[in-house]
């Protein structure tokens, strides 16, 4: 066999490191905009983007270890995704109605 | 035969009568109990008396069988446990320590009972009673602790126990003064017993490489290891010793710590009968015994031991013959024959110095408590320019005081002519030491005449006190002490006799030193009794028939030699030396250094307003980062978390 | 697997992510995370949880999505509203924090051996596997989600509910 075959094979050989190394991408890119981010909308999608890095982890290691139990995480991080988002946007609202406001940096009444 | 266990209750009894009085003081003073006086006395009295019948029955049980040396428990509970050192507590009772025993509860139990008498209108009367317990219980761990730093917790023990009883009537400020003097003046003395200890330590540690550890015994300070290998401490034998008597010369009133006795007559009488009699001062000596295969070993200790001894006998009975203070003379007179036991010990005479413990604990007592009965009924008079003609008003106390007057006086056929001959005997003996036998007789003439001149102001003669119609003889809680202690003094010294002595022969394995020196025999023994017996009564007749004449017959001399008399009636001015040599010279390095300086500038400046002020500091500077928007914190949170995975995978 | 599928979906997800991040209107922002929420759902499809994958667009795509869009209409921004941007110094910090996280992760990530997958085993990922393990093993934490569920429901209730002045 030639050796620069056997190397394009483990390049182009899509092994779990890559669905990790993307996961962890996903995950750092999330906590990024979350911390960047003045907009609270968008922060909140940011922590969207946070939990389908997990979701994506979960699976990935299900497909691994060939055991349906990562996916059904994956569901229950889904279903308390959305109860996130409902309260979030809850919490929003109300804000904005208090505050005409979505900028996080004029709540700051936690400064002592 | 004594079960051995029971040995424990010799000095926890007294503990348990200290505590349960103690508790009831404690409750009174917080008015939920009204203590029940007759009760308080009966605990109080009791626990001593009950010590006494057990510390008779280890006498018994080692008359009896002579082949036991010692009753012992050595390992009662664990104290330290270090690799190469063990201490336990363990208590140990030998002959030494039996006699000890006898005269710490027997004098102690007396003195319990005349403080009934004494103290009965006191307002803290349940609070002095649980310190008297207090006090033996400590002295007794003294006496029957089986090693060094047992025997130190005794040692330290009354020396807190004298503060408080000393310092008893503390609301008065010169009382208070006096029992902060005797504790300063002894943690002086405890410093050096502390330094002897550390070179002991020191001294075995060094014996052995440390990889070889395990060939030292690892309970080395008790008394039993440290006499058969007192080998091991023989570079250093001198430092150590001198260390532990510069100890001894604090708790037993020698020169140059003596100071604190005299002061100490601040405290209720009987206490000073309690610390000069039968605890407290007589823990040096014992101490001194106790330890004597060590002291054997370093001749020049020895010798200064003797020195020391006698010259505090001679100068404290010269100061003894100017005072007026009733007690005043009478402490004058402890630190004296405390320096005839120290005498004794110098010159290796171990069993006669510890006869002289015993006796002068009958007489001394007595006088003491005798003096308390004056006092008492003389409404709190101590000066005896206004005593007088008491004979007739108080005739037992007047009858025992005089029986002990004679008794330290060196009359025969009383104690303490028995154990200060013997003492004098030994310092003739010894050959090193003949010439102190002619100081220590001079001395003991001197005793005689101050002791002599003592009873004729306090009880011959015209009445000088001013309400004689008030003085009657006290109650019989304090005359049966006086008559008990008094018929003691008279008997004791029996034990004593030259030639088959019984105490000599009770503590023999306390051993002589001198017998290759000692050329006399009981021949000589009592040709020399004859010179001192003549000595002395020739100096107790002069003081009677001089100051029965006329008790001012010294004025002349006051005033020809103005300047030595007042030199000797104020003590040497041996205080005031020591308060321009240390106390003046702590006190403003205190003042300057301590106070205004490290105090006010670097502690309180530096360190407590320093700190404040670098915590606001520091507070305002992190208060920049609590800016109160959330995704600033979460940017923390998230540089802590690199820092924990950073520390995690790394770690 | 076709590597290159993965690739694509991950280039696609990634991309979507950072334009999202940076941006400062809300439905743009949502548009993207759309985007990038189908291409997790590719990539589920690659790893055969075809459910979860089926469940990643109805749910987030789906529901979760129309719900901020609803809301950011709701709220009805106007342009002065949407600010952004932060100290410089602030955000190079939060790129260096995240960037040292995303490091420590991979670094992690690849002290596993590079195996490939193994053969899937029969009927992985489909509704039939999921289903029963979910109303078996899974069931209290199930039950639990639904609980979890209603409690959120009852709170964006009362935090959406106009107070009452009068």
């Amino acid at each position: 066999m030639h050796p620069r075959s056997v190397d394009f094979e483990i390049h182009m050989h899509v092994s779990i490191h890559h669905y990790l190394v993307l996961a962890a991408v996903l995950f750092c890119l999330g906590l990024l905009g979350v911390i960047i981010q003045r907009n609270i909308l968008i922060m909140l999608m940011c922590i969207e983007v946070l939990m389908n890095s997990i979701n994506l982890t979960f699976i990935a290691l299900a497909r691994y270890y060939n055991q349906v139990d990562g996916h059904l995480v994956a569901i229950f991080v889904m279903a308390i995704a959305a109860v996130e988002a409902a309260i979030g946007l809850g919490i929003v609202i109300s804000l904005f109605r208090n505050r005409q406001s979505i900028d996080i940096n004029d709540f700051n009444s936690m400064r002592g | 035969m004594i079960p051995k266990d029971f040995i424990i209750l010799i000095p926890l009894l007294p503990l348990l009568g200290f505590l349960i009085n103690g508790s009831i003081t404690y409750e009174q003073l917080r008015g939920r109990v009204c203590a029940n006086k007759s009760m308080v006395s009966f605990v109080a009295c009791l626990m001593p008396f009950l010590s006494f019948a057990l510390g008779l029955w280890v006498l018994l049980t080692l008359a009896l069988h002579p082949e036991i040396k010692s009753i012992s428990t050595p390992h009662l509970l664990d104290w330290m446990i270090l690799d190469h050192f063990h201490l336990t507590f363990g208590l140990e009772i030998d002959h030494l320590s039996s006699v000890m025993t006898l005269v710490v509860t027997g004098v102690g139990f007396l003195i319990h009972l005349y403080s009934v008498g004494y103290m009965h209108d006191d307002p803290h009367y349940s609070k002095y009673m649980s310190y008297l317990n207090l006090f033996l219980f400590f002295m007794l761990v003294l006496v029957v602790a089986d090693s060094l730093v047992l025997l130190f917790v005794g040692w330290e023990g009354v020396g807190l126990c004298s503060y408080l009883l000393i310092g008893f009537w503390f609301t008065d400020k010169e009382k208070a003064k006096a029992g902060k003097k005797a504790f300063i003046v002894n943690r002086i003395g405890d410093f050096g017993f502390m330094i002897g200890i550390f070179l002991i330590v020191a001294a075995f540690a060094a014996a052995v490489p440390p990889d070889t550890g395990t060939e030292i015994a690892r309970d080395f300070l008790s008394f039993s290891y440290l006499k058969t290998h007192a080998g091991v401490l023989t570079p250093i034998i001198t430092a150590v010793t001198l260390c532990l008597f510069f100890g001894a010369t604090g708790k037993s009133a020698q020169i140059p710590l003596y100071v604190w006795l005299p002061d100490a007559m601040a405290g209720p009488t009987p206490v000073s009968a309690l610390i000069h009699a039968a605890t407290m001062v007589t823990a040096g000596i014992y101490m001194v015994a106790r330890l004597h295969f060590l002291f054997v070993m370093a001749p020049f200790t020895m010798h200064v031991v003797a020195t020391v001894g006698l010259v505090t006998a001679l100068l404290a009975a010269i100061i003894g013959l100017t005072q007026y203070d009733i007690k005043k003379v009478l402490a004058y007179s402890t630190v004296s024959q405390l320096g005839y036991m120290f005498l004794g010990l110098g010159v290796g005479a171990f069993s006669g110095a510890i006869f002289h413990v015993m006796t002068h604990a009958f007489f001394k007592a007595c006088l003491f408590l005798g003096a308390g009965s004056v006092i008492h009924a003389l409404h709190h008079e101590q000066d005896i320019r206004f005593m007088g003609g008491l004979v007739k008003k108080m005739p037992i106390t007047a009858v025992t005081f005089l029986v002990c007057t004679l008794a330290i006086a060196g009359i025969p056929p009383l104690a303490g002519f028995f154990s200060k001959d013997e003492i004098l005997f030994m310092t003739y003996a010894n050959e090193h030491t003949r010439h102190y036998f002619w100081v220590g007789l001079f001395t003991a003439g001197v005793t005689a005449f101050y002791m002599m001149r003592l009873f004729v102001y306090a009880f011959t003669g015209k009445t000088r006190y001013e309400h004689p119609e008030k003085i009657h003889e006290s109650p019989w809680t304090m005359t049966l002490p006086l008559i008990i202690l008094a018929g003691l003094a008279t008997v004791a010294g029996f034990l004593g006799m030259p030639g088959h002595s019984i105490i000599g022969g009770w503590l023999s394995h306390l051993g002589q030193i001198t017998p290759h020196h000692i050329e006399g025999s009981a021949l000589q023994e009592f040709h020399l009794m004859g010179i001192s017996v003549g000595w002395a009564g020739f100096c107790a007749l002069a003081a009677f028939f001089l100051y029965k004449r006329n008790l001012n017959f010294t004025e002349g001399l006051k005033r020809t030699f103005k300047t030595l008399y007042s030199f000797i009636y104020n003590k040497y001015k041996v205080d005031e030396i020591y308060d321009f040599l240390f106390v003046q010279p702590i006190k403003g390095f205190s003042q300057v250094f301590l106070n205004r300086f490290f105090d006010q500038k670097i502690v309180d400046g530096l360190m407590v307003n320093g700190l404040a002020l670098s915590s606001r500091f520091l507070g305002r500077c992190l208060s920049l980062i609590q800016t109160g928007l959330a995704v600033h914190y979460l940017l923390f949170l998230l540089i802590g978390l690199c820092l924990v995975i950073w520390f995690i995978v790394n770690g | 697997m076709n590597p290159y599928f993965f690739y694509a979906f991950a280039t696609i997800t990634v991309l979507m992510v950072v334009l999202m991040i940076l941006q400062k209107n809300p439905i743009t922002g949502a548009m993207c995370l759309i985007v990038s929420f189908f291409s997790l759902a590719g990539l589920y499809v690659l790893l055969e949880a075809h459910f979860i994958a089926v469940l990643q667009i109805l749910v987030y795509a789906g529901a979760i999505m129309v719900l901020f869009i609803f809301v950011i209409m709701f709220l009805n921004l106007k342009k002065e509203d949407l600010k952004t941007g932060r100290r410089p110094f602030y955000q190079f910090a939060a790129l260096i924090a995240s960037g040292a996280l995303v490091t420590f992760l991979v670094v992690q990530y690849t002290k596993i051996p590079p195996v490939s997958f193994p053969e899937s085993v029969a009927g992985f990922g489909t509704v039939e596997a999921i289903g029963s393990l979910m109303f078996s093993k899974y069931v209290i934490a199930f039950e639990v989600i639904g609980l979890l569920l209603l409690v959120g429901i009852i709170g964006a209730v009362l935090l959406g509910k106009k107070e009452n002045h009068d």
